[in-house]
């Protein structure tokens, strides 16, 4: 049990995705405009990561034993259709949940964090439930960045920048200080 | 569609369309490898083989890819080279084959790649689709060096593995890790647009060169 929420924690903030690995860059320049936008694509993206989790481990362990050069042609397709059946099978179900989630689903199939955990999962040799703590960490961990990059501009929005730096320079920057404060969490490393 | 002769595909995204610093396409490789000089040549030499072979292959291929899956066509094309890449780059350079980790393997998802493909490979001869993915190609591998350069030579003191300020300089460490990574783009960025506004500013020659790209 130690390990699992070890795996998370590590996850979540000492290797965070975005702001450690720079996974799922992309929404993250995009989407972090607003709080209430960063939330629920922060949602979406647990959703999909722990989906992904579960297809890597599956095709690691009953089929890609034998053909190991084809996994990440594999890991694509099926990630890439399962999330698709996914969208469908919610809108039918629970239309409510499909407006939280909307158009996020299918914009993060294609998102870097997504490939990236099914790799990260396979090269460290994570099992289904190592697998499952570290989906659900990753995702809480881009939720975070989201979120509180989000916060960072929407404060920032009035303040009195120079016109040449507004827009991404900005926010990279903004980037680079939060990915500065979230090093302070390797100290959780070496302290077990 | 407008028409552009075979020097302009060739020339448009080495610059003035530079896939990095001015599209903001392939940003995840272009921070996350680039913390020496090495390892961003080896990242930018990949990403332009698998552009070019998936470019060419696209193009040949068009005529049969029907319209309703091509953008999973694509996918399958270049996570195709992307194994090819990874391979090779085992077998020939095991040492920055690990320090590029699973970064190789995420070429796969690099929007740039997807980008020319339903841009441009698509919809064009073969010859001019690979000019144009050699140009995005060299575009890309220019920024991925300008950002290792800074970062190498700032965080570790020595560019390519060759000391530079001698044994008596104290590396700024925090270069090389990740948020030196958010820095260097920012500010190189904030450069970029201070120079054009300069540019834009000192005479009125080409002002709408400025601002290229975008959404496109």
């Amino acid at each position: 049990m130690g390990d699992l929420l070890w795996i998370f924690v590590s996850a979540a903030v000492v290797n965070n995705f975005t702001l450690a690995l720079f996974l799922g860059l992309c929404p993250f320049m995009g989407v972090s405009g607003r709080v209430a936008t960063a939330l629920r694509m922060g949602l979406a993206n647990i959703f999909v990561l722990t989906i992904t989790s579960l297809c890597a481990w599956a095709l690691n362990t009953y089929v890609l034993e034998h053909a190991p050069y084809l996994r990440l042609i594999s890991f694509i397709v099926v990630i890439a259709s399962l999330v698709q059946i996914t969208e469908m099978a919610i809108k039918k179900l629970s239309p409510a949940l499909f407006d939280a989630l909307g158009i996020f689903l299918p914009l993060i199939t294609t998102n870097c964090a997504i490939l990236g955990l099914a790799i990260f999962q396979t090269n460290r040799g994570y099992g289904l439930f190592e697998g499952l703590a570290f989906a659900l960490g990753a995702g809480a961990g881009l939720t975070l960045a989201l979120v509180l990059m989000a916060s960072i501009r929407e404060s920032s929005e009035l303040a009195d920048v120079p016109d040449m730096a507004r827009g991404t320079s900005l926010v990279l920057i903004i980037a680079g200080s939060l990915s500065l404060a979230f090093m302070g969490f390797a100290g959780l490393l070496s302290s077990t | 569609m407008r028409g552009t002769t075979a020097q302009q595909d060739l020339i448009r995204g080495i610059w003035r369309e530079n896939p990095v610093l001015v599209q903001m396409l392939g940003l995840c490789p272009a921070l996350a490898v680039t913390n020496s000089v090495e390892n961003s040549l080896a990242m930018g030499i990949a990403t332009f083989f698998v552009l070019c072979c998936s470019s060419v292959l696209v193009a040949a291929l068009k005529r049969f890819i029907p319209h309703e899956v091509r953008i999973s066509t694509y996918i399958l094309i270049i996570a195709t080279f992307v194994t090819v890449a990874d391979m090779t780059l085992e077998a020939v350079r095991p040492d920055v084959h690990k320090a590029l980790g699973a970064f190789i393997a995420l070429i796969v998802v690099n929007c740039m790649i997807l980008g020319r493909q339903e841009a441009f490979a698509s919809k064009r001869p073969i010859g001019r689709a690979l000019l144009d993915a050699a140009g995005t190609g060299t575009g890309f591998m220019i920024a991925l060096v300008m950002m290792g350069g800074v970062r190498e030579v700032l965080g570790a003191g020595t560019f390519l593995g060759v000391s530079i300020f001698g044994p008596s300089y104290e590396p700024w460490v925090v270069m090389i890790l990740p948020p030196g990574g958010f820095l260097t783009l920012g500010i190189w960025l904030l450069g970029l647009s201070w120079w054009q506004k300069r540019r834009a500013g000192d005479g009125d020659a080409a002002p709408t060169d400025a601002i290229q790209g975008g959404g496109a």
